[in-house]
């Protein structure tokens, strides 16, 4: 166990290589990305794009600032606090189906 | 691979989101029966890793990126419906808290990389392993292929729902009211990225960390069989 959160470590000191690479992936592009290539936005992304607005969008931390550096950190600290989150999540979520005699699970006690 | 929000008509993010639940049931069942306490942290660690492999970006030559899920790896490691749950926990962390991938096409990106995806490319490692030694060549081989066929069928999925957009989505001026580009742009375009370095990228990952996984730790993963698939 002890092998495999190292590894885990490992690969979010890693993570700012992940962000070395130019461009969007395919169909995940900005407003101002579909701009550029269309002279337009369809009005279902323009109306989608401000609706939900993410604590740390596209992995970045504002209050770190603009400069690369403060990218790369930035990215570093979302895939920290976000490996905690997904952790937290995925194994309470488990802990709570294998302890809960859930009745919502019919017929599949213990 | 994570669809954003407005690229997809509400309806369309319905749809799979409603297809979703049944999936999401039955990965609980199944987990809940079938998984053992100590293998929870281990789920929680392939979503953690799920996580981390999708933010390595890989430059494509068409100027765009693309990345490795690591689904097919969790699907063979502790089973096709633990996989649905860790990458499902993954997307949503993903989209909720840095905005990568809609909200409302949770359902769609989740149909797409934490269920065709783990299913389609354990199916194929199951098919190729035979009655191989874990940790064998032709183990590694196939859990290889499983994960590079998986990570393309999602990619080609994802295109499908990319492609369909704008042939039934118009707006009055008829200009496209969500993705504008059609499947003959959208199928080619995830395809290359997909076929030509993401998929080699899953495939290299899921092999290798098995093959760790095999060696250090034998009694956590389901090394040919899997947890009873369909909870059988």
């Amino acid at each position: 166990m002890r092998r495999y959160f190292i590894g885990l470590v490992v690969l979010a000191m890693l993570t700012p290589l992940g962000s070395l690479a130019e461009g969007t992936a395919w169909g995940e592009w900005g407003a101002d990305e579909l701009t550029t290539a269309f002279g337009y936005i369809p009005q279902g992304i323009e109306q989608a794009s401000s609706w939900w607005t993410a604590a740390f969008p596209d992995y970045s931390m504002s209050f770190l600032g603009d400069g690369v550096m403060a990218g790369k950190i930035g990215y570093f600290l979302s895939a920290v606090l976000g490996s905690g989150l997904i952790y937290a999540v995925t194994s309470l979520y488990g802990k709570f189906l294998r302890k809960t005699d859930s009745k919502f699970f019919l017929g599949q006690k213990g | 691979m994570h669809i954003p929000d407005g690229y997809l008509s509400p309806s369309t993010c319905l749809t799979l989101g409603t297809v979703m639940l049944p999936v999401w049931y039955r990965a609980s069942v199944v987990v809940k029966k079938h998984l053992d306490l100590a293998q929870i942290p281990f789920m929680a660690m392939g979503a953690v890793f799920a996580f981390l492999i999708m933010m390595f970006n890989i430059p494509i030559p068409d100027g765009t990126t693309a990345h490795a899920v690591g689904g097919v790896l969790i699907a063979i490691a502790l089973g096709p419906w633990a996989a649905v749950i860790a990458v499902s926990v993954a997307l949503f962390i993903q989209a909720l808290v840095f905005g990568d991938g809609g909200i409302l096409a949770f359902g769609a990106n989740a149909f797409n990389m934490a269920f065709v995806l783990p299913f389609t490319g354990y199916y194929t490692y199951q098919l190729l392993v035979g009655k191989s030694v874990a940790g064998s060549a032709r183990s590694l081989m196939a859990a290889a292929v499983g994960g590079y066929v998986g990570i393309n069928l999602a990619a080609l999925v994802a295109a499908i729902e990319f492609g369909i957009q704008p042939l039934l989505f118009v707006a009055a001026d008829g200009t496209p009211l969500y993705s504008p580009y059609g499947l003959s742009v959208a199928i080619p375009a995830m395809m290359m990225a997909h076929l030509f370095v993401a998929g080699f990228v899953e495939g290299a990952v899921t092999a290798l960390v098995l093959k760790f996984a095999w060696r250090t730790s034998p009694e956590l993963v389901r090394p040919i069989n899997g947890i009873a698939v369909g909870g059988k």
